[in-house]
């Protein structure tokens, strides 16, 4: 067996071992958490990049828990869609546990040790999601990473206690549906396996039980991601929490679900489940055009920067399940099948994450919250209001950006799947138009509206000082502002050369989708 | 013949590398500024390195790469394209010694601001000049309305800040609309690749769809500040002068109108807008348009509105002869768009160093300014005429022209309406030049003549343009302009 | 009627049960104000999946699932061990949760000095004022 194959395992075991490793140490040095927490995501990164060169060269992973064959044991299994969550997920992570070191020290001084400690919890439970091939597991990794995000959305106190309150009270109701749902599988099927569920399922199709245990699944899972309408826990946990922890919640923590979710629907269940028994999918659509148009509305109507994005990550989902909605439908080889979706999962990450740093940056500098405090901003920190203003031309979808890119794809998709499909077109185009609304707003804000008193045509005014985060902060942000456009080009560029993404072709391969014939 | 060559890159690539010295250079105005001026001039140099090829009949190629399957993102150069970069490239140049002038005169903000977005501007028009497929189009375009947001909202006055934001929300509007004719266009029709005669597989699509696709193209290309979402234009008179000069004479409402006249020619083709029945609709909007806006700029009393206004008329004049779908009208068209430009950026260059100099912007107030500013009421005079059509200007070329269109496709109506727009347009410039120059001076500034004529740097390119705008009526060939017209009236076959 | 009644809910009274208190929880983390009865109301649902778990591997009459190769052989019929054992990491992960929920009433309770949920709003919105 080659080393590789042990990977998917070890991701998970470096990971947890590191959380208590952080809390140990942490009593004796407190500087040491930072240390060991990037060092454990920077090899889990490593080690995911290999895992994605493993899959796409040779082939699928599997790996046996104790060496218990499924379905006995427990089985981890990588292929394409694992593995490119997985190099998202942390890539991201990574991200923002640099940008944290800094931030960390000035928010929490206090609770820096605990801080790190949930964080590689929370990335452990991520990570868990991805790698595992059994469901019921996948229950416990989606309780972990929640249990952590509970905590850290909650570790700056006073309201951030009631938007975690509220997040736990509603997330443990969805992870509770996501139970019942394995509960009935097992009743009928006897195994937990998804590789085993999916082969034992197929004649039970018809069973009203495995179509409610879907059903289960599909709304638990709706929650945990925060599709509309059952995104109430979202504004607030997203803006109170410390603002990488936004950036993880809101750039990859809710496509973790997604994810499941998609896992769920395709290797749990088929293709052929989904069209011709709970045809659920174009209700799905319906739901995520609307989560497009009201979460955009609401965004405009947030004064608070961080509720702001908080919104608009709720209209983000509706673009990721708008996609995953159409992907039954479509059969294109290129904006076929799962690819708008996973792409939009990458070009969210990218620019959420970027957007909530940049926030987090200016709550840093000078506890700037509202959209009105940032007059004139772009003087005092210019290279922080570049990267915002990237990553909101990105949102907005001006070519060549990540936005642009998912918009095109997505809107061919939904030309591909025809029918009344269509009207999704005016949807994410009128949601474009409430994008630049609300983000145009806060560029606006930054570089052109002037402070009290400053004249027209002053040339001699003082220049103001720049006055910038720190390198550690400042170089996470500018990455993922560049990526932003870098992505968004090479997205445009390699697709066509190669005839289509390699990985997302594997996915697609891999589920039976984005080609077939209606 | 398709010529691969990477002067286009180049000649793109000019305002980039511009832009990134004006950034660095921003404390030293003297080098920032002759970074601009280099850059200026080299981009139009080697633009015009490329006429010879095209009037060979070739058309320059430069792919970047494919984006999607038969869309690449790339370049292609043909007679039309090259017109408008011309324009673009040459005017550039002059505006950019304008702005000199200009903004030391008024000792103006954020100037290095300023020219670094200029830069940006210049490249999205040349990209969307030199643009080969509708995508391509579609990525410049969205550069140019994002590069000159800073443009308009420059002065950061209130009423800067609401023009800047009308621009950016008609203009980002519109742009939703193209990138939806975009993708329409690539699913109805596999491609969206300019076209001489349009592209064939188009006409497969069912009539009513193609109708659709028209309106949101049109829509999609609000920059032509067609009828009735002309009002951003105004509005967006608030930016600095040359600003206005450059970008809603030439590069912005340009690439609009150029636009338009791409998908009807070369995406539509000539011939199945006819079958459609579209031209009538084109003819329609551009006909109300003219005639409407020559009507409210007689209302205007600031000079910059009312010049804005004229510029929504004389737009339509583009549109017009498009829409005539026959040789002479396209002709006309492609020719009022370099005519135009140097018409109108004439009197914008006026206008701006009537404000350096004498600090008016109302007509009103110009009483009598004919003798103290007397080379740049000229210079007006030169740019009103043209804009009516009176010989020796330019403008009398391609009123010609559009009149001989209308004479072809047998409509005294339309011939009518160009004429009754002439005469709007007449009426609303020589109550302007009638003031300067006859009225008695009133206030007590002209007494002392305490104004004078504006700076060398704002009077040498007005005066220039100014003179250009009668060469180009005396020697319409200048620059091969009348050369490559022909090139690209012969080139859209069917009923042409 | 009195055989529909046997077959469909006297037959199988612990999926009813469970059902009945995963709606009187469910009732209770929606519509109470009192943090701490959303709790209850949270471990109320939780247990009632808990308990259709279990009652899904039982069998009537079964045997501890402690047997061996003889005792199948002779018609021993056995409890299915799995939904237990997965019950137990569930309980876990409900106790941790329970857990972190405590800990945040009682952090928002030294906050606060309440823990209805509606006083709390209201508070806040008089700090943000």
């Amino acid at each position: 067996m080659l080393i590789v194959e042990h990977l998917p395992v070890l991701l998970i075991v470096i990971s947890m071992l590191a959380a208590f490793t952080i809390l140990i140490v942490g009593w004796w040095n407190k500087k040491t958490s930072f240390f060991i927490s990037f060092a454990t995501i920077l090899v889990q990164f490593v080690m995911s990049i290999f895992i994605l060169r493993h899959v796409m060269t040779v082939g699928t992973i599997y790996y046996w828990f104790g060496g218990w064959a499924p379905p006995w044991g427990i089985e981890y299994v990588i292929d394409a869609l694992n593995a490119y969550v997985l190099v998202i997920l942390l890539a991201l992570s990574l991200i923002c546990v640099t940008y944290s070191k800094r931030s960390i020290e000035h928010e929490l001084p206090d609770k820096i040790v605990s801080f790190y400690a949930l964080f590689q919890l929370l990335v452990t439970g991520l990570c868990g999601v991805t790698v595992t091939g059994d469901i019921f597991n996948m229950y416990v990794f989606v309780e972990i990473f929640s249990l952590a995000a509970y905590a850290l959305i909650a570790s700056r106190g006073k309201i951030a206690l009631k938007a975690s309150f509220t997040y736990l009270v509603l997330g443990a109701l969805g992870a509770c549906f996501f139970l019942l749902g394995i509960g009935f599988l097992y009743s009928v099927t006897g195994t937990l396996n998804m590789h085993d569920l999916s082969i034992l399922l197929p004649p039970l199709y018809g069973n009203r039980v495995v179509q409610a245990a879907f059903v289960f699944f599909t709304v638990g899972l709706c929650v945990k991601m925060a599709l509309f309408p059952v995104h109430t826990w979202l504004p607030d946990a997203h803006s109170f929490a410390p603002s990488e922890i936004s950036a993880m919640l809101s750039g990859i923590i809710i496509e973790v679900s997604t994810y499941a979710f998609i896992r769920v629907c395709f290797s749990v269940y088929s293709l052929e489940f989904i069209i011709e028994y709970v045809p659920i999918f174009d209700f799905l659509c319906l739901v995520a055009g609307l989560g497009i148009i009201i979460g955009s509305v609401l965004a405009i109507a947030q004064y608070n920067l961080k509720r702001m994005l908080a919104y608009s990550s709720v209209s983000q989902m509706g673009y990721i399940m708008l996609a995953v909605g159409l992907s039954v439908s479509t059969h294109h080889a290129l904006w076929g099948g799962l690819t708008p979706a996973l792409m939009h999962i990458l070009n969210h990450a990218l620019m959420k994450g970027c957007l909530f740093l940049v926030a987090g940056a200016f709550i840093y500098k000078a506890e700037l919250w509202n959209i009105s405090d940032l007059q004139g901003l772009a003087k005092k920190m210019p290279y922080t209001c570049a990267a915002f203003t990237l990553a909101a031309i990105s949102m907005i979808g001006v070519p060549p950006s990540v936005g642009f890119v998912s918009k095109v794809y997505i809107i061919l998709a939904c030309l591909d799947a025809g029918g009344w499909k269509i009207i999704f077109v005016a949807v994410l185009l009128l949601s474009t138009l409430l994008n630049l609304v609300y983000f145009w707003r806060v560029i606006e804000m930054m570089y052109m509206k002037r402070g009290e008193g400053e004249e027209g045509h002053s040339h001699s005014s003082s220049p103001v000082k720049v006055d910038e985060i720190p390198l550690s902060m400042l170089i996470p942000v500018l990455t993922l502002a560049i990526l932003c456009i870098v992505v968004g080009i090479i997205w445009l560029m390699e697709i066509p050369i190669i005839g289509s993404f390699p990985i997302l072709d594997r996915v697609n391969e891999l589920f039976g989708l984005g080609v077939y014939a209606p | 013949m398709i010529v691969e060559s990477i002067s286009p890159l180049l000649a793109i690539l000019c305002p980039v590398i511009g832009s990134i010295f004006v950034a660095l250079f921003g404390k030293w105005p003297n080098i920032r500024e002759c970074w601009t001026m280099l850059a200026a001039i080299l981009q139009c140099l080697i633009v015009f390195s490329m006429v010879p090829t095209i009037l060979g009949g070739d058309i320059i190629k430069y792919t970047f790469f494919t984006a999607f399957p038969n869309v690449d993102f790339g370049f292609s150069i043909d007679a039309f394209g090259l017109i408008f970069a011309i324009t673009a490239s040459f005017l550039w140049i002059l505006v950019s010694s304008y702005s000199i002038g200009y903004m030391r005169g008024l000792n103006e903000h954020a100037q290095t601001r300023y020219y670094f977005f200029f830069c940006w501007a210049i490249f999205g028009a040349v990209g969307v000049a030199f643009a080969g497929n509708l995508l391509t189009m579609f990525v410049f375009y969205e550069i140019l309305t994002v590069s000159t947001y800073p443009l308009v909202a420059h002065d950061q006055t209130p009423e800067a800040l609401f023009a800047g934001r009308k621009y950016v929300a008609y203009l980002l509007t519109s742009g939703c609309f193209f990138l939806a004719a975009v993708i329409l266009t690539y699913h109805f029709a596999g491609t969206t690749d300019f076209t001489n005669g349009g592209i064939p597989n188009l006409a497969e699509a069912s009539r009513g769809a193609l109708m659709a696709l028209f309106a949101i193209s049109l829509l999609g290309f609000m920059k032509a500040a067609w009828m009735p979402f002309h009002s951003w234009l105004p509005t967006a008179m608030a930016a600095p002068t040359p600003v206005s000069a450059l970008l809603h004479a030439v590069a912005v409402v340009k690439a609009g109108v150029f636009g338009i006249v791409r998908v009807v020619c070369y995406i539509y083709g000539i011939d199945l807008m006819s079958d459609l029945g579209l031209g009538v609709v084109l003819a329609s909007i551009a006909a109300f348009t003219m005639i409407v806006a020559s009507l409210m700029a007689i209302a205007q009393d600031n000079l910059k509105k009312r010049l804005a206004y004229s510029t929504i008329s004389q737009l339509s004049y583009i549109l017009f002869g498009v829409a005539l779908l026959n040789p002479m009208g396209v002709e006309g068209a492609m020719l009022h768009v370099p005519f135009h430009a140097f018409m109108k950026i004439t009197l914008f260059m006026c206008a701006g160093a009537i404000i350096v100099a004498s600090g008016k912007t109302n007509i009103s107030e110009m009483k009598g300014l004919g003798r103290v500013m007397p080379v740049t009421m000229a210079a007006f005079a030169i740019g009103a005429l043209g804009m009516s059509g009176i010989p020796p200007v330019c403008g009398f070329i391609s009123k010609w022209y559009l009149a001989l269109g209308t004479l072809e496709a047998h409509s005294l109506i339309l011939l009518a309406v160009l004429m009754i727009s002439s005469l709007l347009d007449i009426v609303y410039f020589f109550p302007i030049i009638y003031t300067a120059f006859f009225d008695t001076p009133e206030g007590e500034e002209f007494g002392n003549s305490r104004i004078k004529e504006a700076s060398i740097f704002m009077l040498v390119p007005l005066t220039l343009t100014a003179i250009f705008s009668i060469i180009f009526c005396l020697f319409p060939n200048t620059f091969h302009i009348m050369d490559l017209v022909k090139l690209a009236v012969a080139g859209l076959g069917g009923g042409v | 009627m009195m055989e529909w009644l046997i077959e469909e809910l006297f037959a199988k009274y612990n999926y009813w049960i469970s059902i009945v208190l995963m709606l009187i929880g469910f009732y209770a983390m929606i519509a109470k104000d009192n943090l701490i009865k959303k709790i209850i109301g949270l471990n109320i649902f939780q247990t009632a999946i808990f308990l259709f778990y279990i009652s899904l591997g039982d069998i009537t009459g079964g045997t501890e699932p402690i047997v061996s190769e003889e005792m199948i052989a002779q018609g021993y019929v056995y409890v299915n061990p799995l939904p237990h054992v997965l019950i137990l990491t569930a309980i876990v992960v409900g106790v941790a949760t329970t857990a972190v929920a405590l800990a945040l009433v009682i952090l928002m309770y030294e906050e606060y000095g309440t823990i209805e949920e509606s006083e709390i709003i209201e508070l806040e919105r008089e700090r943000g004022a």
